[in-house]
């Protein structure tokens, strides 16, 4: 969506990912989605007085390493209060970091070929979460809410991003990559739909060149689309709002995924005072030179590196096959690309499968060991697993886990010896003697005819190679 | 009653039981606590539990801990687990934590017997226990008097011999002073000392749990059980408890004692006289005494009264009657918060909360907090300056001995102003203990500080242990 | 900049700290705050330029705690403190105005 001539919308998304640790981020709790309320709580959680926070050494390890992926400078850091009454917080206030975050700077290059500046990125505490009754299940109109503190004390990190971003389809571009990243530093799963990584978007227009507009804040958005859309909404209201001669106000909006607007949430009368000082129950966060090291060993390649890396081993890819190739960076099955093409397999047909059937069924994919995966595709290549065997085979492994040739094998896959199919590319022949003779003649769209017809009698076992092998030797 | 340590040895050897001593006790507490107001809730079944265990204990032969059988009170602001905690306020009342102090699982590790738990001033702020919503407590040796405070309850049960022990917290001298009104020994440790997890929190920076007793080595034995490293404190220091016990006889020869005037100035002309009677005591111990000036220390008072209310502010936004505590019901919920805490706090807390919202509000942060953080430096390295002349420092603990119930209650000014001498060492993280020293109007106890550096808590006992020796005591 | 303490500061404060006050509390307040706040602008007037504050005493750094998990709070206990429950979790009256 493009706004209305002579504008520009200028973003800055501030982006909240839950850290991948077993417990949380001052206490040993566990941090787990799904349990029933309350139960992964303790005196230091619930803040019940005389409890005091202890620092989650993991949850320091992986902000490091994000700082390392965002090419932040990491440094000495300090925790301060965020001081707020709100239910779902059992302190009334967050430990959060201030002025000293332990990541300050970096960025982040898009696919695109952009680049967005990063501010920090730094270390907080999760919030408990709150259900609303009565009303339509929001805030507005509810006679009580309900408060569960399991997610309470669960280690975030906040990512800033400079106001670098010009449209909502970069943002989107941003949000994906940074999302990218953060799964593979181990950091976060990524899971927006479990509200594992949210986004707020700074959205303000200005004419290009102009200083910058009033901003709003849209916050929580839990998906790529509602970013991408509420940014488009927004900017849009905003260009309206100033060209028919109002001033936007600087306020915090909510974006409505079904009426696909932006609204006011209730405005205080005055900006929060959060009276931030430094956490007196916690010591200052020193990262030597040790420390910082092993981490940045540890780390992974991070996406940009390994759609390179895949790539490079790809000849004139075309389109689909590019977006197969996001796809298994994404998914994170790169690596068993690589070594299948490593082993011999083609590699569209290694793009293919992992982009298609292991992404089908992401959950399974532990099932699924190297070894089988390039198995079953060397099967196919070869010509003794047609194409619709061969998925069929990986859905079984991906299910069960197991031995390619022994899936097969329990599943009737016969190799089809090159004998059968001689006679039945023979048989076929005499049946359609026009048909054969086009194709002799030159007809090269007859093949397709001859290889659906094979198909049909072999019931889909037939290789498609060796049908176009058995009829150019009898051509 | 028989000092600790006598009791411990009793137990241990046989010549008594665990449950003889909680009766005895028991009795005691029963006698006056009526009368005085010192326990908020007296743990029976608890006590008697306790007791027994330790009894078992020593039937079985096994080693039973250093305060084996020996009674103990516990401040109102310790949590113990299924025993009512109310710090002294309206808005805990009723609460029993579902967990305890790490000081007090220690205690039961060296078969103490926590007898109950003693009343203070509303989460600790005030110096004479008459914030406390439930009644002030009365100072045991004159009931018209007040026992200091905050840890006035905690005093008061050694005062009145309920219990040979006790533990206060002291944030700016509520166990020095009240120690000092009520004529015992009381200790603030070094900061990270002794773990504060379970301790209802009024200013963390400043906040450290410690000893009543009647005399030094009860001090020291009670200091050595309760101190060491806590994981789950993370302002703790990292060494295992330090040897206390071992080192209160080890005297004050060769040492040098700076007579700090910044430490005495103002003070009551008798106070002043047991402070320099106190300085002849420890020259005549072998001690050289240096007179000294460290002007910071003035500044340490409005310092205090920027950072710890700060503090204390954010400490007790949790009292919002969501998920413990009273509530005040209401239609929507900052309405609820607001009224639970406008009828649950006392108007001390809420004048300290709103002071400290403002020395953290947006504008005056600069001016009042940042600048008090920064005079709390200066007064750590004047300190410091201070004890490369000296091993340890002396002066008065409180201005004037134990005052009337009701006298200083309708200004607070002149209530703050009581804590000049102790502030110091708590805005330093230094240790420090009172000591009883002669006595005043009214027959009153008077109590001397020595100071120490961090970690000096040794050297502190066996300066005060002269000083027992040459004010006349076991 | 240290000033003088006016009533309005000590209600707009109030407010912050959810606390109530009556017009006689806050006349009070005013005062006895404005009383400490006296005493206060010494160090408000005091060049401290360079100094920085302390954090801990003793210098820790670095004080963290391995990722292992401890036992948590049984719910039954958690919930018996509260003041109204529904559902295993904590009930409060309705909630106004979205989290900052």
């Amino acid at each position: 969506m493009t706004l209305r001539d002579g504008w520009e919308m200028v973003i800055g998304l501030e982006v909240h990912t839950e850290l991948k640790t077993s417990t949380k981020m001052f206490c040993g709790c566990a941090n787990e989605f799904g349990s029933e309320p309350n139960t992964n709580v303790c005196p230091v959680c619930l803040g019940l007085p005389g409890s005091l926070p202890v620092l989650n050494v993991r949850a320091v390890d992986l902000a490091m390493a994000i700082g390392f992926a965002l090419h932040s400078t990491i440094g000495f850091s300090t925790f301060h209060r965020k001081n707020y009454f709100y239910p779902d917080m059992p302190k009334d206030f967050q430990i959060s970091q201030y002025d000293l975050p332990i990541n300050s700077g970096g960025y982040l290059d898009l696919p695109d070929g952009s680049r967005v500046t990063i501010e920090r990125a730094h270390l907080e505490e999760d919030t408990g979460k709150s259900t609303h009754l009565g009303g339509s299940g929001r805030i507005h109109g509810a006679d009580r809410s309900l408060v569960d503190y399991n997610r309470s004390g669960v280690p975030l990190v906040e990512i800033v991003s400079g106001p670098d971003i010009r449209s909502s389809a970069q943002a989107r571009g941003y949000a994906s990559e940074l999302r990218g990243i953060l799964i593979a530093t181990g950091a976060s799963d990524g899971r927006m739909e479990e509200g594992s990584m949210r986004i707020d978007a700074n959205v303000s227009v200005r004419r290009p060149g102009d200083p910058l507009g009033t901003r709003c804040e849209i916050k929580n958005l839990n998906s790529l689309r509602s970013l991408h859309r509420a940014i488009d909404y927004e900017a849009a209201r905003q260009v309206e709002l100033v060209e028919g001669g109002a001033k936007v106000r600087q306020e915090t909006r909510h974006w409505d995924e079904h009426l696909g607007e932006t609204s006011t949430m209730r405005t205080k009368e005055e900006a929060e005072d959060y009276r931030y000082f430094r956490e007196p129950d916690l010591v200052d966060l020193v990262p030597d030179t040790a420390w910082q090291e092993r981490i940045r060993a540890g780390l992974g390649a991070m996406p940009a590196e390994r759609r390179a890396t895949l790539l490079a081993r790809l000849t004139d890819p075309t389109p689909s096959q590019l977006d197969a190739l996001e796809v298994v960076v994404d998914l994170g099955f790169d690596d068993l690309v690589l070594a299948a093409i490593d082993a011999g397999v083609e590699a569209p047909l290694a793009l293919a499968r992992a982009a298609n059937e292991l992404a089908a069924a992401i959950d399974d994919i532990a099932n699924l060991t190297q070894d089988a995966f390039i198995a079953t595709l060397t099967m196919e290549q070869g010509g003794e697993l047609s194409a619709t065997q061969a998925k069929t085979v990986l859905l079984e492994l991906l299910a069960h886990a197991g031995d390619p040739r022994a899936i097969a094998a329990a599943k009737g896959f016969e190799q089809l010896s090159s004998d059968s199919l001689g006679e039945t590319v023979a048989a076929l022949i005499t049946q359609y003697p026009d048909e054969w003779a086009r194709f002799r003649d030159g007809d090269e769209k007859l093949a397709q005819f001859f290889i659906g017809q094979v198909m049909k009698l072999t019931k889909g076992q037939a290789n498609g190679k060796a049908v176009i092998a058995e009829l150019q030797s009898r051509r | 009653m028989r000092s600790a340590l006598d009791i411990a040895r009793d137990v241990r050897s046989g010549a008594t039981t665990a449950e003889n001593e909680m009766a005895t006790s028991l009795a005691a507490i029963r006698a006056r606590n009526d009368e005085l107001n010192v326990f908020l809730f007296v743990d029976e079944e608890g006590a008697l539990d306790a007791a027994r265990r330790v009894d078992e204990r020593v039937t079985r032969g096994e080693d039973v801990g250093a305060l084996a059988g020996v009674p103990i009170a516990l401040k109102d602001n310790l949590c113990q687990s299924g025993v009512p905690t109310t710090a002294g306020s309206k808005i805990l009342k009723g609460w029993r934590p579902p967990y305890s102090a790490t000081v007090v699982g220690r205690l039961l590790d060296a078969g103490a017997v926590p007898m109950g738990k003693t009343n203070m001033d509303e989460f600790a702020m005030g110096s004479s226990t008459e914030t406390s919503a439930f009644g002030p407590t009365r100072n045991p040796l004159n009931v018209e008097r007040v026992p200091g405070g905050s840890s006035g309850g905690s005093a008061s049960a050694v005062a009145a011999d309920m219990t040979p022990l006790s533990l206060g917290s002291d944030t700016g001298g509520s166990i020095r002073q009240p120690a000092a009104l009520c004529g015992l020994v009381g200790v603030k440790p070094t900061y990270g000392l002794v773990s504060r997890y379970g301790l209802i929190a009024f200013a963390s920076s400043l906040d450290q749990i410690g000893p009543f007793a009647k005399n030094v080595a009860d001090a020291a034995a009670l200091l050595e059980v309760i101190a060491g490293h806590d994981p789950m404190d993370s302002t703790s220091l990292p060494e295992l408890a330090p040897s206390l016990l071992s080192h209160v006889n080890d005297g004050v020869a060769g040492k040098r004692v700076g007579l700090v005037r910044e430490l005495f100035d103002g003070a009551a002309a008798e106070v002043v006289a047991e402070v320099e009677r106190a300085a002849e005591a420890l020259r005549d111990a072998g001690a050289t005494i240096v007179e000294l000036s460290v002007p910071e220390i003035h500044l340490g008072l409005s310092a205090y009264y920027l950072i710890a209310p700060a503090e204390a502010s954010s400490n007790l936004a949790r009292y919002d009657g969501v998920r413990y505590g009273l509530r005040v019901d209401a239609d929507d919920v900052a309405a609820m918060n607001e009224a639970t805490r406008t009828a649950g706090f006392g108007a001390e807390v809420k004048r300290r909360i709103m002071l400290g919202t403002y020395a953290l509000s947006a504008g005056y942060y600069d001016a009042y907090y940042g600048q008090a953080l920064k005079v709390r430096t200066q007064l750590i390295d004047a300190f410091r300056r201070a004890y490369l002349e000296a091993d340890l420092l002396l002066g008065a603990t409180a201005p004037t001995v134990a005052f009337a119930i009701g006298e200083k209650t309708a200004d607070p000014m002149a209530m703050y102003l009581s804590d000049v001498f102790t502030i110091p060492t708590n805005l330093a993280g230094d240790a420090a203990i009172s000591v009883p020293f002669g006595t005043g109007e009214a027959d009153l106890p008077i109590g001397v500080q020595l100071l120490g550096p961090g970690r000096s808590e040794a050297g502190l006992f066996a300066a005060a242990r002269v000083l027992e020796l040459a004010d006349g005591r076991s | 900049m240290a000033s003088s303490l006016r009533r309005e500061d000590v209600a707009k404060v109030a407010k912050l700290a959810r606390l109530t006050l009556s017009e006689a509390e806050l006349d009070e307040f005013t005062a006895q705050l404005g009383q400490v706040l006296e005493h206060a602008n010494d160090i408000a007037a005091l060049d401290l330029e360079g100094v920085v504050a302390t954090a801990h005493p003793f210098g820790l750094i670095n004080v963290v705690r391995a990722d292992e998990r401890r036992a948590s709070l049984a719910r039954d206990d958690v919930l018996a403190m509260a003041p109204d429950t529904q559902d295993g979790r904590f009930a409060v009256p309705r909630i106004m105005g979205e989290a900052p």
